[in-house]
């Protein structure tokens, strides 16, 4: 599969401070990929670098095989970005955001961004600031998706809106990606937000990347064992996350046992639990009593 | 038609696709002819992603029951719809047979469990 965004051991610093340390992932094209991990892990830094609005200190950045540089303007038609400090001005109203998208941008799709305000029933005579939250955030989508972007860059495009307006965007955003493709990139610290929504996941924890795949794999290869404290855990797994209560241990494995003892119950964990097992490794719990 | 999505039950949402359209064609909501709502109007109803509801059709497609057509959408096939005289008659055998097994002192659970065993090996000998 071809990648929309390729990073190879990618670095920011700021001044003494790492963002984002040796990160190298690939987000296929077509896909939508959601980005989660904890405040602070890079993130927002990972997908700036993306968008080319700030400059890697190591490492390399792709856009469709393209080096992103802040100083060439090639890839910028390609691609869409927005933060949850949505690119409008406050004075502006709606239609005249959607001529500021038309002017700034060779390629533009007016009739569509306008008649997808329109569905969503936002006047285009409306000054920006008297809308609410959730219509700002469609009507940044809006100007995004105008310029037909092939790479839709989003950092927690959903963190400000209440649960109808978060909805609203998610369906929105999804009815536009069945339509023309787009491959989307996507932040939240809310993995149950991501999960209908995406195909593809990447897992950063302290400016790295612990996991990524497919999240069907992610389900498939990782097991949730349940027995008594002392059970040997199984030899051919690997222990992401170890737990113990009373005189119970609870371990998230990856790879499928085959020969178990049958003192554990194996469960399928939910992908919140996969990805809360990355976050705090059987290495920094203390100890559990389980063989490794 | 319209989806619902839950996600609070652990099912894909693929199957949950697939399940509410095999459902839609049992209670006859879906009939032969019929056209599925196209990926753009599902995805824009539930929020979710577009590969999973292409997915979906794949597997109902390969059940037989829809076909694709190029550039015009999907079409329902054939449907799963039952005689409604003999669905209302199987009803009222299966209700007095809750009766019996609730007088016979079985709680919901032992009831989901036999009936979940029943259907089980009836899956082995009724040909479909």
């Amino acid at each position: 599969m071809n990648a929309a965004l390729e990073t190879v051991d990618l670095g920011r610093r700021y001044r003494t401070k790492w963002g984002l340390r040796d990160c190298t992932l690939a987000v296929p094209e077509g896909s939508i990929t959601g980005l989660v991990g904890p405040n602070g892990a890079g993130k927002s830094t990972l997908l700036r670098l993306a968008a080319g609005l700030s400059r890697p200190s190591e490492g390399t950045v792709r856009v469709f095989g393209e080096p992103v540089n802040p100083n060439a303007t090639a890839h910028l038609g390609r691609l869409g970005y927005f933060d949850q400090l949505r690119p409008l001005y406050d004075g502006f109203r709606v239609g005249e955001m959607l001529q500021v998208g038309r002017r700034l941008n060779a390629a533009w799709d007016g009739a569509s961004a306008t008649k997808w305000l329109q569905d969503l029933s936002i006047p285009l005579h409306a000054k920006v600031k008297q809308l609410s939250v959730g219509q700002q955030a469609q009507v940044a989508l809006a100007v995004c998706m105008g310029k037909r972007p092939d790479l839709l860059l989003l950092d927690e495009p959903v963190a400000s809106l209440d649960p109808l307006a978060r909805r609203q965007l998610l369906q929105t955003l999804m009815g536009a990606v069945a339509e023309h493709g787009t491959t989307v990139f996507l932040s939240s610290h809310i993995v149950s937000e991501l999960e209908p929504v995406c195909d593809y996941m990447i897992i950063l924890a302290a400016s790295r990347v612990v996991v990524s795949g497919s999240i069907e794999a992610l389900r498939t290869e990782h097991r949730l064992l349940v027995g008594q404290v002392g059970l040997p855990a199984p030899a051919e797994v690997e222990v992401i996350s170890s737990n113990r209560t009373g005189r119970q241990s609870t371990l998230l494995v990856r790879g499928r046992p085959k020969a178990i003892d049958p003192g554990w119950e194996v469960l399928e964990p939910s992908l919140e639990e996969i990805v809360l097992a990355h976050l705090t490794p059987a290495a920094a719990m203390p100890a559990t009593g389980v063989a490794s | 038609m319209r989806f619902r999505l839950d996600k609070s039950s652990g099912v894909p949402a693929y199957r949950q696709v697939v399940d509410q359209v095999r459902q839609a064609l049992r209670l006859g909501i879906l009939q032969p002819g019929d056209q599925l709502p196209t990926v753009r109007d599902v995805v824009t109803q539930i929020a979710i992603n577009p590969n999973t509801v292409h997915r979906a059709y794949r597997d109902l497609e390969a059940q037989g029951l829809t076909e694709g057509r190029p550039g015009r959408g999907t079409f329902v096939r054939r449907s799963l719809e039952m005689a409604p005289a003999r669905q209302a008659e199987l009803q009222q055998e299966l209700t007095a047979w809750m009766h019996a097994a609730r007088s016979a002192g079985l709680g919901d659970e032992a009831i989901a469990a036999l009936v979940a065993e029943a259907a089980r090996a009836s899956e082995k000998e009724t040909p479909t």
